[in-house]
């Protein structure tokens, strides 16, 4: 195991930076997922710390040791990669004893340690099987076998669930959750599904442009993020935005407006309004969608749309008039001109 | 016939059979096949014919017979051409599998100035028909003392610009996942290529293998104009001077050129659907 630290970290094609001088720790045994849109550098980053893309400046450390001009086979990491990268010809026992095709280790030990790492991956009926013959999650196990069989001192792993159906995402996603409780070995892993990150993660990286906008926990991040971007990143539905003024401790919405508000779906209520709601809106229902314990209701407030929760049972028909509260202490603010954060109210 | 099928259903499916433009397609289809294989039947034909039969064109001959295969096989002539074909056949498909895909993989899949260049470079060697390359491989070889040598038949086989663009544009399908988890996993480059590249592009390297050795194997031109020995003739040129040795000796010429035919058709009879695929990748005309 061992620390993986990003310093001042650049990544340029010709005379276009890509990564703008990162900085990042990520600790001995930490779950660090890297989130954010396409084009973001996530995946550079990754590629950068496995050794298969030049660093054009700053250091990446992997323990105590820059490894910059290092191969990746000298990094002592194991990379998942989205398309499995599992070779074709071979059997799942070939190909999760190719991680150790450079050891030094006996015939005898490479077996066992194969038919461990089958054994732990559920994998143990297949072994002797050719991926064609395997399931997209199949496939997805005998990748992460494979790296696992190295004992590598962290695990990278980049968008390894993009390739699966919803349902195989959910269970895969445990499952690598509980191999990285079991074996306890560093992962950073590279996503652009915000709810990968936030169920997986110890710590979230969100990356935009080439910067690290936010670094933390997940709840961290989800109740206080630093600028709307992150608000609206993280967290399904996405957090409605909308410009609002403030009179008398009560907002408004209105555009122009003093600052922006922001609001959770799953905080602004729909229905009567508590003691004290700190923002109140109203608009007509677009179109709602019952989730079952509670249902999503869409509607718009000057021309912009929102997504408010009703309960289960009470979901307003499609063209009702609606409010929705939004109780003190849940709404964000955001500056209006630079987008960060401002204390909530 | 589906017994559930519409009236209607049926009817169509019999039009379908009977359509005229289906008719002429398939008596084209059965003449050309016929031209095709009638020089061939002939040839085996012949090769089981006496002197005297020769030129009695019965497709199955009066009275077989096995003499003229004893002769060609105990001439010690025809093994040793035999052999000489296969060791400059099978020696020029091997390079070329190893040298035409190291190259091509090289070119698909490392970025370095000029590659581009040199891919254009290789491939417009391919505008240049054998004719005119024939004249400077002949220098070339008696300047260097190539000539009369299985190495002088072989040179300007060992590489081929074909290949080269075959096995490029076959390696860059392969995804560079394959080859990144590889570098990951601690192997060098050329092991890369070896253990995980061309595994995944065997049935371009198939196709390959076969055009080459099948190339190699009826080469005529170039052996006729290298070759001065007998010792160094290879089938097709050897099977040639049967016929101006003595009197023209048909039934002896094809018993040779039935057993010359017996490897190719061994070949494609065992990979024709590698030939096919192969025909369909390189966008050839067959």
């Amino acid at each position: 195991m061992a620390t993986i630290t990003l310093r001042n970290l650049v990544k340029s094609y010709g005379k276009t930076d890509v990564i703008h001088g990162i900085n990042l720790e990520v600790a001995d045994g930490e779950f660090v997922v890297f989130v954010g849109p396409s084009g973001c550098g996530k995946s550079t980053t990754l590629r950068m710390i496995a050794g298969l893309e030049e660093v054009s400046g700053g250091e990446i450390l992997i323990g105590d040791r820059v490894v910059n001009e290092l191969d990746p086979k000298t990094r002592n990491i194991a990379m998942v990669f989205q398309n499995y990268a599992i070779y074709p010809h071979l059997t799942v026992r070939q190909n999760i004893a190719f991680g150790l095709y450079t050891s030094t280790l006996s015939k005898e030990q490479k077996a066992a340690k194969v038919s461990e790492a089958g054994a732990m991956l559920g994998l143990e009926p297949l072994l002797d099987r050719r991926p064609s013959d395997l399931s997209g999650g199949q496939r997805q196990r005998v990748a992460i076998g494979r790296a696992m069989v190295r004992d590598p001192a962290a695990f990278l792993f980049d968008e390894p669930l993009s390739n699966l159906d919803a349902q195989l995402r959910a269970q895969m996603r445990i499952e690598i959750k509980a191999l990285h409780q079991r074996l306890g070995t560093t992962i950073a892993y590279v996503t652009h599904d915000q709810v990968e990150a936030m169920t997986m993660a110890d710590r979230i990286v969100v990356m935009r442009d080439g910067h690290i906008l936010q670094s933390g926990a997940p709840m961290e991040i989800y109740d206080n993020p630093v600028d709307v971007f992150t608000a609206r990143f993280i967290g399904t539905p996405s957090m409605n935005v909308l410009p609002v003024v403030e009179e008398g401790g009560v907002m408004r919405p209105a555009d122009p407006g003093t600052v922006l508000a922001g609001i959770r779906p799953h905080d602004l209520l729909v229905g009567e309004a508590g003691a004290g709601a700190s923002l109140s809106l109203a608009g007509r229902v677009t179109a709602v969608e019952p989730l079952g314990p509670e249902t999503l209701v869409h509607f718009e407030v000057a021309g912009k749309p929102v997504i408010a929760t009703a309960p289960a049972r009470q979901a307003p028909a499609i063209g009702a008039e609606v409010v929705a509260h939004a109780q003190p202490g849940r709404v964000h603010l955001f500056d209006v001109a630079t987008q960060k954060s401002l204390p909530r109210r | 016939m589906n017994p559930t099928a519409s009236p209607t259903t049926s009817r169509s499916l019999a039009m379908k059979r009977i359509r005229p433009g289906r008719i002429v397609i398939w008596t084209i289809l059965f003449i050309g096949g016929l031209l095709m294989v009638t020089p061939l039947l002939f040839m085996f034909s012949t090769s089981f014919k006496t002197a005297a039969q020769v030129y009695d064109l019965r497709l199955i001959p009066a009275a077989p017979t096995l003499d003229n295969y004893i002769r060609v096989l105990s001439d010690g002539r025809f093994l040793r051409w035999f052999l000489n074909s296969s060791f400059i056949a099978i020696t020029v498909t091997l390079s070329n599998v190893f040298f035409d895909s190291l190259v091509g993989y090289t070119l698909a899949k490392f970025r370095f100035r000029g590659r581009y260049l040199i891919f254009i470079a290789i491939l417009s060697t391919l505008m240049i028909p054998t004719e005119m390359l024939v004249i400077p491989w002949y220098l070339m070889s008696a300047n260097l003392g190539w000539l009369d040598s299985y190495w002088g038949i072989m040179f300007p086989g060992m590489m081929t610009a074909f290949g080269t663009f075959l096995m490029k544009q076959f390696f860059e399908t392969i995804p560079d996942d394959f080859l990144e988890a590889a570098r990951i996993d601690g192997l060098n480059e050329f092991t890369i290529w070896w253990r995980v590249a061309m595994p995944l592009v065997t049935p371009a390297l198939s196709a390959l293998a076969i055009f080459t050795f099948l190339g190699n194997w009826t080469a005529f031109f170039w052996p006729l104009i290298v070759t001065t020995s007998q010792e160094l003739y290879t089938l097709p040129i050897g099977l040639s001077s049967f016929a101006v040795e003595q009197a023209i000796q048909w039934e002896m010429i094809m018993t040779g050129a039935a057993l010359a035919t017996l490897p190719t058709l061994l070949v494609f009879l065992l990979l024709q659907r590698y030939i096919v695929r192969g025909v369909m990748l390189a966008g050839l005309k067959g």
